[in-house]
């Protein structure tokens, strides 16, 4: 594979840009794998490209039933942070934060990571007790984030209205390297350096069904026939529990669907993430100089990747309180996405019923930021059976009663 | 916006008049189970892309619980009754019949 450079863009500008290669291959699939990986969003291909970096394991295939990052990889708001309270919670975070600093460099693929800092409102008393509690975790946690006052929140965000009226704005929990990072070409990235190692992305091919014998896995059956393996990584976030039933297990986890929508583009008026957890919604201006809005979950289990109207109007309309300046702007489009939400609202990176399959779900509202860190660990999970990263988010915490509780401990948006 | 009609107050409500509160005719298992069941009564989900037996709560209304039949994929509403039932009455499993040839009800939660 050639290498992407300044020196190749030169290269190809003098030559009609015919020398640029197909980014990732469209084979036919083998009949077996060592490792089958089911879903090509970012986690799926994080895995796989982990799984071959740091372990060696390139007979792999990532099967996708859609298109390469097509779910929820292309559909969420592109924010990355870890300022999260529970230990376990905040170390993979903070390694997956770590990784997207260098990703760029590892892949040889622009994935626009911008550490712009994310701050997350403080419009509650309450607000403010958990988010000085969650930086002072932090620090424990060798996570850099401080508690600001609402001077500095202006400073940082000029267009934010501290007075309210319903929302006053009392501080902020502050992460100077969180940011965002262009969500495409994370998948794009990962799925090129997986080619170029020999493994196959196969798109177009669902997955119908799980081979095992003896309680173990053969194989999947898939819409472009059965393919065989020793392990399998079912990593489908929405779709989780439709392939454990395959599988023959259930999870904990209900699907709901996620929203999200952009404005028209507008000139740079603000270089920072705000997200506002107290009315639940999130904002950002993309490098386009769209207004990227993210909102909240619907109450009820739905697989329709849109949404209920009413839950962008609540959004919106608090919004608008707090930054009075978007009242104006048109939106441009919206659209959902199904989750996967656990009952702790943390992941489950776990073994399951069925010996050799793994299972990579559970990230909910908040995948996105976790993907390198996910794949990290996961793939360690599923090369050596055990990883450091993701002991804490087994299936068996369920039963155990360990949970690791971010639903009411560090903020409800992801 | 979802509506369903209460079936114990009989009013046609919006989504926003109600509050979802997840998967119904789960089998309860309380102290004394095994770890597997009172996981599974607590926590496992059959989270179905297709037909879903869920609880309501009228909580702007009546205040009562109810039941509905729905699809998670095209949102249809085949029905709603009662709570008080193990499992959902004939007639919406023969509306469901009818619109998903080859449906059948199970056993959920076992």
């Amino acid at each position: 594979m050639k290498r992407y450079s300044a020196f190749a863009v030169a290269r190809e500008a003098l030559r009609g840009n015919a020398g640029w290669q197909r980014a990732w291959g469209a084979p036919e699939p083998r009949p077996a794998y060592d490792v089958v990986i089911i879903g090509a969003g970012g986690h799926g291909l994080a895995t796989a490209y982990y799984l071959g970096k740091r372990f060696g394991i390139t007979n792999v295939a990532i099967l996708e039933k859609g298109w390469l990052g097509g779910g929820n990889t292309g559909r969420n708001t592109t924010i990355i942070r870890s300022n999260y309270l529970q230990d376990a919670s905040a170390a993979i975070y903070e390694k997956a934060r770590s990784l997207y600093e260098t990703l760029s460099q590892d892949l040889n693929y622009n994935i626009m990571f911008s550490p712009r800092g994310v701050m997350m409102l403080a419009q509650t008393h309450h607000e403010v007790r958990g988010y000085q509690r969650t930086a002072f975790a932090n620090n424990l946690q060798g996570v850099e984030t401080e508690f600001i006052g609402p001077q500095r929140v202006k400073e940082l965000c000029p267009i934010i209205e501290l007075k309210g009226p319903r929302y006053p704005v009392m501080g902020a929990l502050w992460q100077p390297r969180g940011g965002t990072a262009r969500h495409d070409a994370v998948a794009w990235g990962y799925a090129r350096a997986c080619s170029d190692m020999g493994m196959h992305i196969i798109q177009q091919c669902e997955v119908t069904g799980v081979r095992s014998e003896g309680g173990k896995v053969t194989g999947v059956e898939t819409t472009k026939g059965p393919i065989g393996c020793s392990k399998l990584g079912v990593v489908v976030a929405g779709h989780s529990g439709v392939v454990a039933e395959m599988a023959g297990f259930r999870l904990p986890i209900e699907s709901v669907p996620l929203q999200a929508l952009v404005s028209e583009p507008i000139k740079p008026c603000m270089d920072v993430v705000v997200m506002a957890n107290t009315v639940h919604g999130y904002m950002s201006q993309s490098d386009k100089g769209e207004m990227v809005i993210g909102g909240g979950t619907d109450g009820y289990n739905a697989y329709t990747q849109r949404g209920s109207f009413h839950h962008l109007e609540e959004t919106v309309r608090a919004l608008i309180e707090t930054f009075p300046m978007i009242s104006r702007l048109k939106m441009l489009r919206h659209w959902g996405g199904i989750v996967d939400v656990t009952g702790d609202r943390s992941p489950i990176l776990s073994k399951t019923p069925v010996e050799g399959v793994f299972i990579n779900c559970g990230w909910g509202t908040g995948g996105f930021k976790a993907i390198p860190g996910s794949g990290w660990g996961f793939a360690e999970l599923m090369a050596k059976g055990h990883s450091p990263l993701t002991a804490e988010f087994g299936l068996d915490r369920f039963t155990e009663g360990r949970f690791i509780d971010e639903s009411v401990a560090a903020g409800v948006a992801h | 916006m979802l509506t369903l009609k209460c079936p114990c107050c009989g009013v046609m409500t919006d989504e926003t008049e109600l509050h979802a509160e997840g998967e119904a005719h789960l089998k309860r298992f309380g102290p004394g189970s095994s770890d597997e069941d009172f996981t599974g009564y607590l926590f496992q989900r059959e989270n179905p892309k297709g037909i879903h037996f869920e609880r309501w709560r009228h909580a702007y209304g009546c205040g009562k619980y109810f039941h509905a039949a729905r699809c998670t994929v095209t949102l249809e509403v085949f029905g709603t009754y009662p709570a008080q039932t193990l499992e959902p009455p004939q007639e919406i499993k023969d509306a469901i019949s009818a619109k998903r040839p080859g449906w059948s009800w199970r056993e959920m939660s076992n």
